[in-house]
């Protein structure tokens, strides 16, 4: 599969997000959370964290990670992946912008 | 030219051995270290707290990369050593390296012991020795399946109680018939066995594995008992023991036994060769637990600087139990025999055994469950020998009973200790030596004193204990909490973030962290709330609050509930309510569908279960009916718990609702640096609890009895009396006045009674009840903050703010299946 290929879809525009916050995407049963770190990189995780599952669009964002909510695990946003000791990754997805709209692709990142 | 040193294997036991022979001497030898695991000296002992995810793996580091650069160590990470060659003194890594010696220590440690039982290689059967193993058993956890615990001893419990709090349904098999039969006796092994059942742990004593089955995909499944018994199981932890590492020693030709072989000095039968800890055998023993491998450190380092005269003792060890909130104590020799006594003292009701064994009128043993703060008292009579004849009627009651200081100084028992008493179990530190090396050296933290002494840095069990020699050492100068940095992103500590902000006139969070030299460029969950907090009150007028750098609940202004939805709590000023008002809660329940409703602790409703998009709705139809939040959710004002008083009961001497009700409707919307809670009572049978509030009223003939610094959660405090006044006028003042006191010096998370214990009742006392301008100017700051505090979170949502938190960003439609 390369890039030309990935299906992608508009979500919004980064404006929409707060600066250092998070917003959702309803996919189906699936929530995807979109990340706008404190340097306006975008990011896209499943809003489930690892441990249980805690939504981690309800995190404080921070150098490139989230803390989830319920148990303080911190998710790197690139990734998905926990970090520390923690073990356990959550979906990641691509995510492009063309000017201020996010495009974000469904298929998860492997 | 400098000596060569080798050191195969970099467990706890070198690790001190080199600290110790650095600060001998610095520049004798050229260290080169292998390690079979992949990572840094850590503290080993403190993997179970990593497992039950009370500490992270980098809280529990005890050299750091950084440690070997700065002492010119070379490590070699995941090199095992396979091969010693004596006669051309080189030692080879199975990835090739080869390394001469002038001296080598072999410090191999142990391996755990798998009982050969069919099906012990299935994936899935893991023993509990390092960090590998705690990191295997975490990612087993997440299935959320049953897990089995082979081995009821020190390791496997705390394995159990580890894997319990990880989620996991978990059962302990022991084969003896009660648990930790080698450091308790069978009461105590009785009662421990109850309170993991009553944590849902479950517990088989007597029971002998026969095999361990697998599963259609070929892990393991089920553990079958020899009495046919089978459980079912995705995980299975073996820890039944241990067998010292000592097999490239005698692949080598060293002289083995069960460990390898070492003199009282450490030696091995090769003289150029030493070995210490867990493989080392000395005197025809075995050590496995950190004390008796520390003294081996010791007299290992002092060999290597040419001194020859410290020799190994044997040493009795205690046991302590690593599991939260399990209180057990072991020391000594505790089987029972014709020439023994025995003391015992049983409380049921609170679960509380002690056990003392004499002979000769001497302690040779000591077992104490549920209640083990004398430990460290009767341990030391039992090294001693002392005899007890004298105290013997009183001696079971522990110290302060033999002492007859009933009184409750909490630094009566460690000022009694004598010098030569035993603080630090693991590592061997006396209460002499804590108090020398802070008097020499000048220190004023417990940091300092950890690394100085190494006192309470292994297990941290004695922590407590270290901290009152501190308090005794340094009087009213030491305080607890002092220099702890705020978070790992800047070296101050909150005290000085709070002047420097106030100082510098630092008025927004990035400014607060370019003027502080903040070492993140954004900060973290734990500074960006605290920046945060101190902001808002320090600046009440100027400051916009950083909303991404609040917790979710307080950002949403609900509860966050396990599954991601939200409890609601209204505020029920006083925990007074009316027809109206609970017929607005039943209708808005049923509207919106609403699954649990509850009581609060706080004499007010919680509704729970509320889906993220629905709270402005809920909200809209709570305000109508005249609600505003509870902050139940805020590191601010939770609720006045009120009782009767003169309205209804007959012991009631004032206005106890009405005071409450007032109190909450001026202090409400206000931001605290950690919750507080308040209460009045009608009478001194206190029946709203006032004496264990963050402040409390209690009505008395006279006029008003007012409290501070209760708590009754994590930790029970009874309040102290701040001091009496007569008029409600009077109440409200010095209520609001000392809040906000509270507010301006508070450290954040710091509830009143951890900032009282800081800065003294006398002090509050001082300004707040003698010096009258100095309340007054607190009071009129209180007031002025509220001006901008005082906006009801709630009906603010309900007209739109936030709206992006509630809403999504985007609905995106299936894609049909290709
Ligand atoms: C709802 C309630 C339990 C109940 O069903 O009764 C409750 C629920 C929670 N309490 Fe509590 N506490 C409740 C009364 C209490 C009380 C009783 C009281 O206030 O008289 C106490 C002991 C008194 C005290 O605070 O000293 C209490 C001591 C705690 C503590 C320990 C605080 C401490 O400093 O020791 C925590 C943990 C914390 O705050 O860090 C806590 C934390 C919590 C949290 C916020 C845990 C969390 O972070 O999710 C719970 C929120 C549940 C939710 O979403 O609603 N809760 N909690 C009570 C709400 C009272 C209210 O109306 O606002
Ligand atoms: C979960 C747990 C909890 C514990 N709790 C306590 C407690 O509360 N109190 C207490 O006193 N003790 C406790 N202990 C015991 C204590 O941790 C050990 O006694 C101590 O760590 C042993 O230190 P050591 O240096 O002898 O060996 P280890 O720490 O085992 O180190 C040996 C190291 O050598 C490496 N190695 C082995 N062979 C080679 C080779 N050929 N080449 C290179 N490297 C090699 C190994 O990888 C290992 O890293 C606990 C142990 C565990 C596992
Ligand atoms: S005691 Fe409080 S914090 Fe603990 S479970 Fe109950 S509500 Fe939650
Ligand atoms: S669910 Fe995220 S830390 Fe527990």
């Amino acid at each position: 599969m390369n890039a030309m290929t990935e299906n992608w879809v508009e979500i919004g525009s980064i404006n929409d997000i707060p600066l250092r916050g998070a917003r959702c995407v309803e996919h189906g049963d699936m929530t995807i959370a979109i990340f706008r770190t404190s340097d306006d990189k975008i990011f896209a995780l499943e809003d489930k964290c690892p441990h249980k599952n805690g939504p981690l669009s309800d995190g404080i964002v921070h150098d490139g990670c989230v803390t989830c909510p319920l148990h303080n695990w911190v998710i790197s946003l690139e990734t998905g992946q926990a970090q520390g000791a923690d073990k356990g990754q959550s979906l990641s997805f691509p995510v492009q912008m063309n000017g201020n709209k996010i495009l974000l692709s469904l298929r998860a990142k492997s | 030219m400098k000596q060569k040193l080798v050191i195969i294997g970099n467990g706890m036991a070198p690790g001190r051995a080199l600290e110790k022979l650095l600060t001998l001497a610095p520049d004798l030898y050229e260290v080169t270290i292998f390690n079979a695991e992949n990572r840094v000296n850590y503290n080993r002992i403190m993997l179970s707290p990593v497992l039950s995810g009370e500490k992270k793996f980098e809280e529990i580091i005890i050299h750091g990369d950084g440690w070997y650069i700065k002492n010119n160590v070379t490590l070699y990470k995941g090199h095992k050593i396979t091969n010693i060659d004596r006669a051309k003194k080189q030692v080879t890594s199975e990835h090739g390296i080869v390394a001469d010696y002038d001296k080598l220590i072999i410090a191999t440690g142990s391996t755990p012991f798998i009982i050969p039982v069919p099906g012990h290689k299935l994936p899935g059967v893991l023993s509990y020795r390092d960090l590998d193993d705690v990191t295997a058993m975490m990612l087993a956890a997440k299935s959320r399946g049953s897990a089995v615990v082979i081995g009821g001893g020190l390791l496997g419990l705390e394995a159990a109680a580890g894997l319990k709090e990880q989620g996991m349904d978990v059962t302990v098999i022991h084969l003896m018939p009660t648990l930790m039969e080698r450091q308790l006796d069978p009461a105590a092994g009785y009662l421990l066995q109850q309170e993991l059942e009553q944590r849902g742990i479950k517990v088989l004593c007597g029971a002998n594995t026969k095999e361990i089955t697998s599963d259609t995909d070929g892990k393991v499944g089920a553990v079958h008992l020899e009495d046919g018994t089978v459980i079912p199981a995705s995980l299975i932890v073996m820890a039944v023991g241990i067998r010292p590492n000592s097999k490239l020693a005698e692949q080598s030709g060293l002289d083995v036994n069960r460990g390898i072989v070492v003199s009282d000095n450490m030696q091995t039968s090769d003289p150029d060769i030493y070995s210490l800890g867990e493989c080392a055998e000395v005197g025809g023993m075995c050590y496995g637990l950190v004390a008796p491998l520390y003294q081996m450190a010791n007299i290992l380092a002092a060999q290597l600087t040419g001194d020859e005269t410290a020799k190994f003792v044997a040493q009795y060890t205690p046991t302590r139990l690593k599991v939260t909130g399990i209180d057990l104590y072991s020391a000594g020799d505790f089987a029972e025999g014709d020439d023994r006594e025995e003391i015992v003292f049983r409380d049921a009701a609170s679960g509380v055994y002690k056990r003392l064994i004499l002979k000769d009128n001497k302690v040779i043993g000591v077992v104490l469950y549920g209640e083990a703060s004398d430990g460290p008292w009767f341990f030391e009579k039992l090294k001693s020998g002392e005899n007890i004849r004298e105290i013997r009627d009183m001696l079971i009651f522990g110290q302060n009973a033999v002492l007859g200081s009933t009184n409750a100084d909490p630094l009566a028992a460690v000022t009694a200790l004598p010098d030569e008493a035993e603080i630090c179990g693991c590592n061997g530190i006396s209460k002499g030596d804590i108090v020398t090396t802070i008097t020499k050296k000048g220190l004023t933290d417990l940091a300092a004193v950890r690394s100085h002494t190494k006192a309470s840095a292994s297990c941290g069990s004695c922590t407590g204990l270290v901290e009152q020699l501190m308090t005794l050492t340094l009087g009213d100068s030491f305080n607890a909490n002092a220099v702890q940095s705020l978070c790992s992103c800047t070296e101050l500590g909150h005290s000085d973030v709070r002047r420097l902000i106030k100082a510098k006139q630092l008025k927004t969070i990035p400014q607060v962290m370019q003027e502080l030299e903040w070492q993140t460029s954004c900060g973290c969950v734990k500074c960006r709330p605290a920046l945060n907090y101190y902001l808002v009150a320090d600046w009440p007028n100027e400051y916009a609050d950083d909303y991404q750098s609040r917790f979710i609940n307080e950002r949403v202004h609900a509860n966050i509930q396990k599954d991601g939805t939200y409890s609601v709590v209204p505020r029920m000023w006083g925990g007074v309510t009316s027809a109206k008002e609970l017929r607005a809660i039943a209708d808005v329940v049923d509207k919106f569908d609403i699954p649990t409703v509850k009581c609060t602790g706080g004499q007010r409703i919680d509704m729970l279960g509320i889906k993220k998009q629905d709270l402005p709705a809920v909200w809209k139809d709570l305000g109508e009916a005249g609600f505003v939040s509870g902050h139940a959710y805020a590191k601010g004002l939770r609720t006045v718990k009120t009782c009767v008083g003169t309205d209804w009961c007959r012991f009631g001497t004032q206005d106890s609702t009405g005071l409450g009700i007032k109190l909450e409707k001026f202090m409400w919307g206000s931001w605290t640096p950690a919750k507080l809670k308040l209460a009045v009572s009608g009478c001194p049978r206190n029946c709203s609890e006032a004496t264990c509030k963050d402040i409390g009223v209690v009505c008395i003939d006279s006029g008003y009895e007012i409290h501070i610094g209760g708590a009754a959660g994590l930790h029970i405090r009874g309040t102290k009396i701040l001091g009496n006044v007569s008029t409600e006028k009077e109440v409200m003042e010095v209520i609001v006045a000392v809040t906000q006191m509270y507010r301006e010096q508070g450290h954040y998370l710091e509830r009143i009674y951890k900032w009282m214990d800081r800065v003294g009742l006398e002090e509050i006392q001082k300004q707040i009840m003698d010096d009258l301008d100095t309340r007054v100017a607190y009071y009129n700051g209180f007031v002025y903050s509220q001006k901008f505090a005082q906006v009801d979170p709630w009906s603010e949502r309900v007209s739109g703010v936030d709206k992006h938190e509630f809403n999504p960003l985007a609905t995106l439609a299936l894609e049909p299946a290709e």
